[in-house]
């Protein structure tokens, strides 16, 4: 009696040692989440995310009082850093909600209806899919005049179409389905089959998109208050913040690298997140683990 | 195959004359009047109007969009209000600039993030397939303008290693001046045989590259270690090892050329972003490519240099993807069906 | 000339093989039958020594003429894959690299195992001859190639790597009637001309009987049940062979409806 190999195999007990990504990713995410809801009653001092300056202890390296240092006009920096979370938290759920809402139903429309109407919408979608989203949101953002919530309107404009064409895939073959077909024949209403039937079986991989997006959108974000193109001050936003300290980093290095590292981190766990999930409902993944 | 790459051309060439009219109703949107930028703030108001007929912004904006579509197809791409200059001579020394800090990323990114991603795939589960993917999370997470900047710190202020901005040292304009054929220091160095400039402009090249590689390489990295794994998968890896191929053939031949296949079509998408990226590097290292240039005439309300550069930076991309069509089709036959 | 003698195969802890023998000689065909699930696949690629590839874990012996399969090392098991056990699969379209000309697969599977060039060529050529293809085309592409033809490739494969035992995991589930037909008569060829012998895995009752020697039928991992084929197909002993049989659809009953 021989035993021979010894096959890699996947712990049959226990959600968290099977999808280790996805549990690091809500881990880090609910850390974020939670700093960011409590941030009024966790910062030190909270109108530092606002407009108080304090010219007397503009430029202070780190301290017990001022962990992470303060700005160029004395704002804790810890203080705006929590208050940076909420704003980009929301700034991603607000850009994937927005897209999501422009993209699927276009995308559903063009996979169920075909004909003209597919061509129509897959023309418009390929004109916004030639610019790389960053460029394209600029564009917009500058033409509406910087804020965040214009940058989130510019961001989301750039990103639906990558949703309209994934719905658009689904859609179209499971309008080929034969129930489908039946309902059809029966007389159910265009609408509703969309809704009832086309949606909830063309969404999955839509849904996998975003949660895999959501970093991508926090980077976008960062990058165009980074350029001046988004949050003004005093909007504590993490993009701006580090434009505003890249002329200090020399002999400031705090005030750049903290509001850097919250970029990192958040953007870490949306991606350890999208990866988990992506993880999760490929059943072919299963075997390689 | 031909008939292929023809068809992905036409479509090419619709979506680029869309993308040039969105964007020029776009630009003539801006608020501000180019009329001020081209004739300067102290233009009186009979000089304002005389600038705005030469500038053919009485027009309607339909005939002004015609004007303009004849004139790209002609060559003449309108001329920059902010440098007076034609925009497309404008862009012909941007756009090498941009190119080289993009290709030097690209390679430097394909160099690093492929290999990661077979030895990701090669030893999945174990130890190098998790430092690797620990270093793609990062790097695919990084926010390229903070990466620059530690970058720039690190090694150029305090290291000192290598040079913090600029595409080579401005002292060798007159110690070894450079005779330009491509608008590329490093390439025209190279056939120029100019070695001081050479090796300058790589020295330069490094930093910027690095950070415009992080993205590509991490993503790149999990694209490959995916699709081998998904490719180790399929039926016929198990023929293959039925055959009697052992694991270094079922890797390097059998399951390698199957799995480049998504990989070759993600690279057109890894472009895109190191061009977005390109754009924000550009900023911190003061590389004088697309990116500057851009952000200078967004500030200057400069429409036809705007329009310019966006039709440039579509056409790109439009040809990247099609070379990527291309070189996919090549790779795996069942593609030419489609 | 092959023996199996009380195979498990593991996936973690469930145990999806627990077969106490099997034989086969050479020049017959055995057919392994059951349901999905049953364990017939696992066996056969247990048997190819495929299953530890999987991630199963697998105990007992399987010898062939007379020598330990299990527990060979990995550079002694290449070797005998391929030039003394083949196999081919369901969908076979699919078990072809679609990169490369079939041609490709042949000249580097022969080489691997020792042909020089010019003698894989003919080796090749001869090959797919013998299943009825002609050798145009190993030029060409998987997807080029209809289920039927991929089929007999492989068998081609086989073939010409001069294999003495040929596994085959459900060969015509995947293909028209029609064309199943055709591979039958290939295999029929085959082990009348060369002495080949197999194991025919499938769900399918009425393609064993027509094809094979003997059965075994498995269900839940072990054989329930074993002999000549037609003896066991007429006087089955086991319930779960009853079964079998009786979900078998006759055409020659008047009172079956639908058909």
């Amino acid at each position: 009696m021989t035993a021979v190999g010894i096959g890699r195999i996947v712990p049959r007990r226990g959600f968290a040692r099977r999808n280790p990504t996805l549990v690091a990713g809500v881990v880090l995410l609910g850390l974020i989440v939670l700093v960011a809801l409590l941030a009024p009653w966790l910062a030190p001092d909270p109108a530092d995310a606002g407009t108080a300056t304090h010219p007397f202890r503009v430029l202070a390296g780190p301290s017990s009082a001022h962990p992470f240092g303060t700005d160029l006009v004395g704002r804790d920096l810890l203080t705006r850093v929590m208050y940076g979370a909420r704003i980009s938290l929301r700034i991603v759920v607000e850009v994937l909600v927005i897209a999501g809402l422009v993209g699927i139903p276009l995308g559903l429309a063009a996979g169920y209806f075909g004909g003209r109407v597919d061509q129509v919408i897959m023309r418009i979608t390929d004109v916004f899919l030639a610019f790389p989203a960053l460029l394209l949101s600029l564009a917009i953002a500058f033409v509406l005049t910087p804020s965040v919530t214009n940058m989130t309107i510019a961001i989301a404009v750039t990103w639906w179409p990558w949703y309209t064409r994934l719905v658009r895939g689904e859609a179209a073959s499971v309008a080929t389905r034969p129930y489908i077909e039946s309902c059809r024949t029966l007389g159910v209403s265009p609408v509703r089959i969309l809704l009832r039937h086309v949606l909830p079986n063309s969404i999955t991989p839509v849904l996998v998109q975003m949660s895999m997006d959501a970093g991508g959108i926090l980077l976008t974000a960062a990058s165009i208050s980074f350029l001046g193109l988004g949050a003004q001050d005093p909007t504590p936003e993490w993009g701006l913040i580090v434009s505003q300290g890249a002329q200090y980093f020399s002999t400031q290095w705090w005030f750049v690298t903290f509001a850097g590292l919250a970029i990192l981190f958040t953007a870490i766990a949306f991606n350890l997140i999208g990866d988990g999930v992506r993880e999760l409902l490929d059943p072919r993944r299963v075997i390689s683990r | 195959m031909i008939r292929y790459a023809g068809e992905r051309l036409a479509l090419g060439v619709l979506v680029v004359v869309g993308v040039v009219v969105l964007t020029f109703l776009i630009a003539r949107v801006i608020p501000g009047d180019p009329a001020v930028t081209y004739a300067g703030p102290r233009a009186s108001k009979s000089q304002l109007e005389h600038t705005r007929q030469q500038l053919g912004l009485d027009k309607p904006v339909v005939v002004q969009l015609g004007d303009y579509l004849k004139g790209i197809a002609t060559g003449d791409w309108g001329t920059s209000y902010r440098t007076k200059r034609p925009v497309l001579s404008d862009l012909r020394t941007a756009l090498p600039a941009s190119i080289e800090l993009v290709t030097a990323g690209l390679l430097l990114a394909l160099i690093v993030g492929l290999p990661l991603g077979l030895v990701s795939a090669r030893f999945h589960g174990e130890l190098p397939d998790f430092l690797v993917r620990v270093v793609s999370v990062i790097g695919v997470s990084m926010p390229v303008f903070w990466a620059a900047l530690i970058l720039q710190l690190v090694f150029a202020q305090r290291l000192g290693w290598l040079p913090a901005a600029g595409q080579y040292d401005p002292n060798l304009y007159y110690t070894s001046p450079l005779t330009s054929y491509v608008q590329m220091p490093t390439v025209d160095a190279l056939i120029t045989g100019n070695l001081p400039v050479l090796e300058s402009s790589i020295s330069h090249l490094i930093l910027p590259a690095a950070v415009v590689a992080l993205y590509p390489a991490g993503l790149l990295a999990r694209m490959v270690r995916a699709s081998v794994l998904d490719t180790l998968g399929e039926s016929h890896i198990r023929m293959a090892r039925s055959l009697g191929f052992g694991d270094r053939a079922i890797f390097g031949r059998w399951a390698l050329r199957p799995a480049m296949n998504p990989v070759v079509q993600v690279t057109a998408l890894v472009f895109a972003y190191s061009l977005a990226n390109t754009f924000l590097v550009e900023a911190v290292f003061d590389w004088p490519g697309l990116g500057s240039y851009a952000a200078n005439s967004l500030q200057a309300l400069d429409t036809p240099a705007i329009v310019g550069v966006t039709l440039i930076v579509a056409i790109v991309y439009v040809v990247l993807n099609l070379l990527v069509d291309i070189a996919q089709a090549a790779i795996d036959p069942r593609i030419r069906l489609r | 000339m092959l023996e199996v003698r009380n195979l498990g195969v593991w996936f973690g802890e469930r145990q999806v093989v627990a077969v106490d023998a099997l034989d086969l000689d050479r020049g017959q065909m055995l057919g392994i039958v059951g349901e999905t699930g049953s364990g017939k696949s696992m066996t056969a690629y247990a048997i190819a020594g495929l299953a530890p590839g999987m991630g199963a874990r697998v105990e007992g012996s399987v010898k062939l003429e007379g020598r330990e399969l299990l527990g060979l090392s990995d550079h002694e098991l290449r070797d005998i894959r391929g030039r003394q056990i083949a196999m081919i699969f369901q969908a076979p379209i699919s078990s072809l690299n679609p990169v490369f000309r079939v041609g490709d697969m042949f000249l580097r599977a022969l080489r691997l195992h020792g042909a020089s060039k010019p003698q894989a060529r003919e080796r090749a050529s001869a090959a797919m001859r013998s299943v009825a293809l002609s050798p145009d085309l190993l030029r060409r592409y998987p997807h080029e190639l209809s289920g039927g033809q991929a089929q007999r490739v492989a068998i081609a494969l086989a073939v010409a790597l001069r294999a003495e035992v040929l596994i085959a995991d459900e060969p015509t589930s995947a293909l028209d009637v029609t064309v199943q037909a055709e591979i039958l008569e290939v295999l029929q060829k085959l082990r009348a001309e060369e002495s080949l012998a197999a194991l025919f895995i499938s769900h399918d009752l009425a393609v064993v009987s027509g094809i094979c020697d003997s059965v075994a039928i498995m269900h839940d991992g072990q054989v329930v049940e074993r002999g000549p084929v037609g003896r066991t197909l007429r006087h089955p002993e086991h319930p779960y062979t009853r079964e079998l049989l009786a979900a078998v659809p006759r055409l020659n009953r008047p009172e079956t409806p639908g058909a």
